[in-house]
């Protein structure tokens, strides 16, 4: 599995410097978090390396090369915080809307390809929803909602995944259960996970960064002992959750009070 | 109580209301007629008004078709062909600055006393409220679906096809429920300019001879029509559009 590197990149909206000269390399066939609070520019990063960010007032330096050679365009799946599922769409075809929007025909097909439907079946097996095929979205629960959106990413079969704090919207015990389901699910994939729940990224990160300032730069990587997804009885790694409380908190008290200074001058 | 009852209250009130006005103030009936001799004369009459309610429901019928059609396709032109939209933006403007009113002798000049004069003006009408949503719609798609759709490597007719037009939908269905209040005032106005057969004609020509309750009768008769199609349009958008009561509202 390929790395992918991020190197001297930098993001502006117009005079507003996000970062600048950022340089990360995640680890082929690994999850690598990222932390930070919110307004940091977590985001804008996981856009840039989707490419995702264009229009007139965002200027973008630097260059994602991946540890192959090719483009990684194309080889990238999508999470993001709200589920994004379709409305009027059920749970089947949201998960096949990959195939369907890739589908070089001018009008709907009355019936998915066999294969396609059995490998979305599969999917939707693994996330356990497999009994709510037939439903529209608007029936669902939040967290089996995720669970769909979850579904459409294994769908999609793509080696490299960027996840930008997909499970914040569900409440804890579930969360804790979307966790351990997308870590059995995407091992040896390039995960790319964001988020600003230390715990979170705790249990999944092979690596996981800070990121914080302004412009955003990031600390050293973490690399949190043991296997994924970790166990929340491991006193090393609550330590480590503590710790990484603490500096999120002085990161923001920081940026807060040279707000604050600004303000006055 | 059921909701598709009170519109039928409303209507059974609005009755009473009216036969009590006249009762009080003891109205004479070329001023407003009662209810029931309007009835009467609805009954007298009715295959004159069947008639001229067929060409009028069938001018705001074909205008409501057409100018939806039109509506979609400038504002799919809009969203896509960027470049022409500061030529095009003024000229929606401008067939709105000109009140429909003041068109409409050059139109029964241009298009005749028959049906296609109405229908362009109920079209001129509608075009705007449909034209407006379904662009506000099309641009206003929800980023989360651009952005997954982006890395799914859509195609532009499948993002088109499949996501743009079909989260637009709710939009649309607003200006489409604006477009068919609208829409007989289009086609009456029309008729009133110029024309030989309609409700908006007959309506003139029972206010000349002072059958005031023929002109009631046609006006009752006109309302049913603009009621029962705004009705019936709402309903369908709603089996066809179900999840717009969790998006829209």
């Amino acid at each position: 599995m390929f790395d992918i590197s991020l190197r001297n990149a930098g993001l502006a909206y117009g005079d507003n410097q996000i970062f600048r000269n950022l340089n990360l390399t995640l680890e082929g066939g690994r999850w690598t978090c990222l932390l930070g609070g919110s307004g940091v520019g977590k985001t804008t990063l996981l856009r840039m390396i989707a490419g995702l960010t264009s229009g007139r007032s965002i200027r973008t330096q630097g260059e994602v090369v991946c540890g192959d050679g090719l483009p990684l365009q194309g080889r990238i799946a999508w999470m993001s915080q709200e589920d994004s599922l379709l409305p009027w769409a059920d749970v089947m075809d949201n998960v096949t809307v990959g195939h369907r929007l890739r589908s070089r025909s001018w009008f709907r097909k009355k019936k998915l390809d066999t294969e396609v439907k059995e490998q979305a079946l599969t999917v939707l097996e693994q996330v356990g929803i497999v009994d709510k095929a037939c439903e529209l979205p608007q029936n669902l629960s939040g967290g089996q909602r995720q669970r769909v959106a979850l579904a459409r990413t294994l769908m999609e079969d793509r080696p490299v995944v960027l996840m930008d704090e997909p499970f914040a919207a569900v409440d804890a015990i579930t969360r804790l259960d979307l966790q351990d389901l997308s870590c059995q699910l995407l091992t040896d994939r390039t995960v790319l996970l964001i988020t600003h729940d230390p715990l979170e990224a705790l249990r999944l990160g092979h690596h996981v960064y800070h990121l914080r300032g302004k412009p955003a730069e990031l600390t050293d990587a973490i690399i949190p002992p043991g296997q994924t997804p970790r166990s929340l009885d491991n006193e090393k790694l609550m330590m480590l959750q503590g710790k990484l409380l603490d500096r999120l908190r002085h990161s923001e008290h920081d940026e807060g009070s040279r707000v604050h200074k600004g303000d006055i001058q | 109580m059921k909701d598709s009852l009170k519109p039928l209250l409303v209507f059974v009130g609005l009755l009473l209301f009216w036969q009590g006005v006249v009762a009080i103030f003891d109205v004479p009936s070329y001023i407003v007629p009662d209810p029931m001799s309007v009835f009467d004369r609805m009954v007298r009459d009715a295959p004159l008004l069947w008639e001229y309610t067929l060409v009028t429901l069938a001018e705001m019928v074909m205008g409501l078709v057409l100018g939806v059609v039109f509506g979609v396709l400038m504002a799919l032109v809009l969203v896509y062909f960027t470049g022409l939209r500061p030529w095009l933006l003024p000229l929606l403007l401008i067939t709105q600055a000109i009140p429909v009113f003041a068109l409409a002798p050059v139109l029964m000049l241009w298009f005749g006393y028959g049906m296609a004069s109405k229908v362009i003006m109920t079209v001129l009408i509608i075009f705007f409220p449909v034209a407006t949503c379904c662009y506000d719609g099309l641009r206003h798609t929800h980023q989360g679906w651009l952005d997954l759709a982006h890395t799914m490597g859509a195609k532009p007719w499948a993002m088109l096809r499949m996501i743009r037009w079909p989260g637009a939908l709710p939009a649309l269905a607003s200006g489409l429920r604006v477009a068919v209040v609208v829409a007989p005032i289009g086609a009456v106005v029309g008729e009133w300019v110029g024309s030989s057969a309609g409700l908006g004609y007959l309506m003139l020509q029972a206010n000349a001879r002072l059958w005031v309750d023929l002109m009631f009768a046609a006006l009752t008769v006109l309302a049913f029509c603009s009621v029962g199609l705004y009705y019936l349009t709402d309903y369908l958008l709603r089996r066809l559009i179900p999840w717009q009561s969790k998006t829209a509202h």
